[in-house]
């Protein structure tokens, strides 16, 4: 066991230990729990950095161990899984500040926080992953914790939504396992190895080949919200801002694209993928869901359910980038995993400030927040900005190179798709935003609430802020060393197309 | 023979120990497992490091040679089945002793019935040739039956009654098989049968009772009718050993005789008939267990269902090459190992819940998930396993069929085993939706004490890590079988 | 060797009636006393088939001795169940079903 296999391990461990320490706790110790949780939370964002600066050198982190015969359970750190965790840690960091400040006075907070960990546990499992099985393991976990989470409120309505995320997770789970069964049957163990393991095989397998493919994307696409797996992601909105912020708008659907680009990218190989010509269906698909998830959203009244609805449209942008055959478009796609993550959970934090502070969940009922929560709707609206891809927010950055990317891999149509999404975000957000500044106070909030010493709680507030900052820093300096979009490039040169 | 104490000691002291404690008080009953159960685990641990050192071997009782003398076989799956047996039964008889203490009337003879239970079920996994096997599986099988009856409730009289007549054909039936070989063969010993065996008429009549007489008594489907009655009214503990481990010894049988018989022998037919009332019983079984609204009918159901997936072990291993023969080998045994934890790590959790809420329905599990976090840890765990979701035993036990089934190109067990995840993955999440449900709320609940819960968890953890570190367990498994490098 | 043979075949007989009986009659006595003759069938089996002429084999009968304790004892057992079941419900049959 090398110090370094122990250092990568120590990664998932941060998490795992502060899960197992805060189910023990007992339910009142709330100051003990936050500090447990916050100090666990640090650890691991000092320890993945520290990796992530080792592996720009090039040093080697690996922690396995062989669970049968051909089957290792494989920890590695490479450019892009580093890239995941990176984002992972520091909004874990975020939401549990701002979720302590959320679920104060509310019950089972140890339950709560103890599956938080394990959710976090399981998305860093997902990326340190080193080969197929590895990632079932943690993907099929990430499942399991997330259903506590999402049922967390115990209404009728909450163990609804938790029943049709199961129908949906397990169903895509299963096609997943027989997808890595029959690569294992065919290859051995499918490492994740840059270029792909599959390019070799007899030429007589490819239409199994492909039809592995599409049963993978369909177990993968169903964390992804691809359309139209997407059903479950709308009605998880029942579950707590926090978790509808990390998790469902960060976490697990980050988890299934992420699954993609490692199987089109590590297991595939992109070269091979396009031979077989598995990525222009993809590409197609991937269109459709942005198309729809941003006209679904048009429709929405309820806030969440309209974010919700521009994860499902936002995700796909990374799926997009995926199958565009080209570096620039990977770019584009890869970086959109960091800038998305950071912008959409800007979002959600914002709107649970709304829904905590001034008790309001639908669009139709913010009119002049501005004025009562300025610098809520200074995030929200920055986020707003960088989801419609406005200069400089990070989401512009994404979709230039996305559009780049599409001209060079000769998808023209792809252009306009981006085209019109982007107008379809600005139709979406733009009303809200109206609403916000530039109307007056139109129904009664709880005035009597006050929360803190700012317009809201400081643990609410503070993360707000924080996030939205990032998103705009990660825009603004994206040409500097260490911003996302750098850490995509050194991803794409380093492991992708010469 | 002087060294090799521990094989004969792993049956002649349950047998020892049962006699004494029908000599003792009722009070002193409990407390002989303070004897027993050291002794046995470090004969079981003897066993394992002879196997692993010295390789397997036959052991012949007494010195005396066969066919009069007891020879008694020690490879891979013979000591596989006995640590199993003593982690399991050594569980729950801790927390029989606990839990027991609420029914004076049924412990006192619930030790003496364990003990004879174990001398039984050891019995079998180290018997060499057919008819010890018999003798052990009656040992075994009026045992349980015995344990049933302990609650004296018509309920459990009636589901003692059907389990005993069921187990009486079942066994008569097998000898019958058993008279009919060794008229053909003139020999009992499975090493003798093995060389020996070819496929004439009468060889497939014994194997045909055989399978008969065995299937009634592991329950398969169609066959399972006596099972959720008794699996699911007797006393907690019990349930968790007959469920864990009884139903194990009938099985473990009839794949000891399949593989003796050999591929000559043994149809293709057969085999894939086997499988498909196996995939019946996974279907029906989890669709029943779906269906429950006793909390412990749904485990004893869940039973049925599970013992479904290990009978695909013989459409998988038959007519098949050897590497999908052993990796179906590695996969059964690793789906009935972590079963046997999972589910008496799953019913003595279902009984610690029974016991908090004073009700033995499901839908009173309302909010039980604030007061009893561990139980219902212990049950999810279990339950992980139960339905093959990683990092579990059954997981690992799932990947190793599937990947049997997919080499072999035998693809319709694959929807058995999606289908019967998913299907599991309902009944199980049936019980947490309304542990997780907010309802009236309930101020108090007993609480069970602190042994109750930690055995149960205990056993859920192992189900667990046994997933995790199955490659040396396996290759142990395979020592001496046809499938192993001994 | 067809001397040997009746004693098989009448084993096989009477194992045939047994299990007749085991099936269609409910009442548990029945039932009880079913199983004993099928299983002195079986013992009738085992010691028909093995006489090969060789002379006197003493396997068969081993096995045949440890069949008649072990069906003492399953008898003895299903007797005290049944007495059990008899005084707590009133009925000598199963209710509902085989």
């Amino acid at each position: 066991m090398t110090w370094n296999a122990l250092i990568l391990f120590g990664v998932l461990a941060t998490s795992l230990v502060a899960s197992a320490v805060i189910f023990l706790l007992a339910e009142s110790r709330h100051t003990t729990r936050s500090v447990f949780n916050l100090a666990a939370a640090v650890l691991k964002l000092l320890l993945v950095g520290w990796i992530i600066w080792g592996v720009y050198q090039n040093i080697d982190y690996e922690f396995r161990f062989t669970i049968i015969d051909g089957v290792d359970f494989i920890l590695r750190a490479d450019a892009l899984g580093m890239m995941f965790v990176g984002l992972s840690s520091l909004l874990w960091l975020f939401t549990t500040i701002y979720a302590i400040g959320y679920l104060e006075k509310a019950p089972n907070r140890s339950r709560f926080f103890g599956f938080f960990s394990l959710c976090v546990a399981s998305t860093v499992g997902i990326a340190l992953a080193g080969n197929l099985f590895t990632f079932l393991l943690f993907y099929e976990l990430l499942t399991l914790s997330t259903y506590p989470l999402v049922v967390h409120r115990g209404t009728r309505e909450s163990l609804r939504a938790g029943q049709v995320y199961l129908y949906y997770t397990l169903g895509g789970g299963a096609l997943l396992l027989f997808g890595v069964v029959a690569l294992h049957v065919l290859v051995g163990d499918t490492e994740f190895v840059p270029g792909g393991v599959l390019s070799g095989l007899d030429p007589s397998l490819h239409p199994l080949l492909i039809g592995i493919f599409l049963m993978m994307i369909i177990g993968l696409g169903v964390k992804a919200a691809l359309f139209p797996l997407h059903a479950w992601l709308p009605m998880a909105m029942v579950a707590p801002a926090p978790v509808s912020a990390l998790l469902h708008a960060v976490a697990v659907v980050k988890a299934g694209a992420f699954g993609i680009a490692r199987l089109v990218y590590d297991v595939y190989g992109i070269e091979f993928a396009f031979s077989l010509g598995l990525l222009g269906p993809l590409a197609v698909a991937a269109s459709i869901t942005i198309i729809y998830g941003s006209l679904r959203a048009l429709a929405q009244d309820d806030l969440k359910k309209r974010l919700a609805f521009s994860t499902v449209s936002q995700v796909s942008y990374i799926i997009l980038g995926i199958s565009l055959f080209g570096p620039v478009g990977t770019l584009g796609g890869l970086v959109h995993l960091l800038h998305q993550g950071l912008m959409k959970i800007t979002l959600f934090f914002c709107a649970g400030n709304y829904a905590e502070t001034l008790g309001v969940h639908k669009i139709s009922e913010l009119d002049g927040a501005g004025q009562r929560m300025p610098a809520t709707s200074v995030a929200f609206t920055l986020g707003a900005f960088g989801m419609i891809g406005i200069p400089p927010m990070a989401g512009f950055i994404s979709k230039w190179y996305l559009g780049i990317g599409a001209l060079e891999a000769g998808m023209n149509w792809v252009l306009g798709v981006l085209i019109l999404s982007s107008l379809l975000n600005a139709a979406y957000f733009l009303p809200i935003l109206y609403r916000i500044w530039f109307r007056r106070r139109q129904r009664l909030w709880c005035e009597g609430k006050v929360l803190g010493r700012f317009e809201t709680s400081g643990w609410l507030l503070l993360p707000t802020l924080a996030t939205a900052a990032f998103a705009l820093i990660a825009g603004v300096l994206a040409g500097m060393p260490f911003s996302p979009l750098y850490w995509a490039d050194l991803i794409v040169s380093r492991e992708y197309l010469p | 023979m002087i060294g090799l104490w521990s094989v004969p000691l792993l049956f002649a002291l349950p047998l020892a120990l049962g006699i004494l404690s029908l000599l003792v008080t009722p009070a002193w009953r409990p407390r002989l497992i303070f004897v027993g159960l050291p002794l046995l685990a470090v004969a079981s641990f003897d066993v394992l490091a002879r196997l692993v050192v010295e390789g397997p071997r036959i052991y012949e009782l007494g010195g005396w040679e066969a066919p009069l003398g007891i020879n008694l076989v020690v490879d891979g799956l013979a000591v596989g089945m006995i640590l199993m047996t003593t982690l399991v039964a050594s569980l729950c008889a801790l927390y029989a002793r606990v839990y027991l203490r609420d029914y004076p009337a049924s412990s006192s003879f619930f030790w003496p019935l364990l003990w004879l239970l174990w001398a039984g079920m050891n019995g079998i996994w180290l018997a060499e040739d057919i008819f010890n096997l018999y003798v052990g599986l009656e040992v075994m099988g009026l045992a349980a039956v015995g344990m049933v009856a302990l609650r004296a409730t018509p309920q459990a009289l009636a589901a003692a009654m059907r389990y005993l007549l069921a187990a009486l054909l079942g066994s008569l039936a097998y000898l019958l098989g058993v008279a009919l070989l060794y008229a053909t063969y003139g020999t009992l010993s499975m090493a003798g049968l093995h060389e020996a065996a070819a496929p004439n008429v009468t060889t497939h009549v014994a194997l045909a009772l055989i399978i008969l007489g065995l299937l009634l008594k592991t329950a398969l489907f169609p066959l399972h009718a006596w099972l959720p009655p008794a699996h699911g009214g007797a006393l907690t503990p019990v349930s968790a050993l007959l469920s864990a481990l009884v139903i194990k010894g009938s099985f473990y049988i009839l794949m000891r005789i399949w593989l003796v018989l050999g591929p000559e022998v043994t149809p293709i037919f057969t085999a894939q008939l086997l499988g498909v009332l196996g995939a019946g019983a996974v279907f029906y079984g989890g669709w029943m267990a779906w269906r429950q609204h006793h909390l412990k009918q749904l485990v004893a159901y869940s039973t049925v269902a599970q013992i479904g997936y290990l009978f695909l072990f013989f459409p998988l291993v038959t007519g098949t090459g050897p590497e999908a023969a052993r990796l179906a080998w590695d996969g059964t045994l690793m789906m009935l190992v972590a079963h046997a934890l999972a589910k008496a790590a799953l019913f003595l959790s279902a009984g610690n819940l029974i016991l908090a809420v004073g009700s033995t329905q499901i839908s009173h599990l309302v909010g039980i998930s604030r007061f009893r976090p561990m139980s219902l840890f212990s049950f999810g765990l279990a339950g992980v396993s139960l339905m093959g979701l990683p990092p579990s035993g059954g997981f690992t036990g799932k990947w190793l069929l599937l990947h049997s089934a997919i080499l072999s190109g035998q693809w319709w067990w694959l929807i058995v085993l999606f289908l019967g995840g998913l299907l599991s993955a309902a009944y199980i999440f049936k019980v947490f939706r309304m542990s997780f449900r907010e309802g009236p709320q309930i101020d108090s609940s007993i609480t069970p004490p602190l042994t109750l819960d930690v055995t149960a968890l205990i056993l859920a953890s192992a189900s667990i890590l046994i997933g995790l570190t199955a490659h040396l367990p396996l290759f142990w498994l395979r020592l001496g079988s046809a499938f192993g490098a001994g | 060797m067809s001397g040997a043979l009746v004693f098989a075949w009448s084993g096989v007989l009477l194992f045939g009636l047994g299990l007749f009986g085991f099936i269609a009659h409910r009442h548990l006595l029945r039932r009880l006393l079913a199983f004993n003759i099928m299983g002195s069938g079986s013992f009738l089996v085992l010691v028909g088939l093995a006489q090969d002429g060789r002379g006197v084999d003493p396997v068969p009968h081993a096995m045949v001795i440890t069949g008649i304790v072990v069906a003492v004892a399953s008898t003895a057992l299903a007797l005290v169940v049944f007495r059990r079941w008899y005084r707590a419900s009133g009925r000598t049959d199963l209710p509902e079903d085989t």
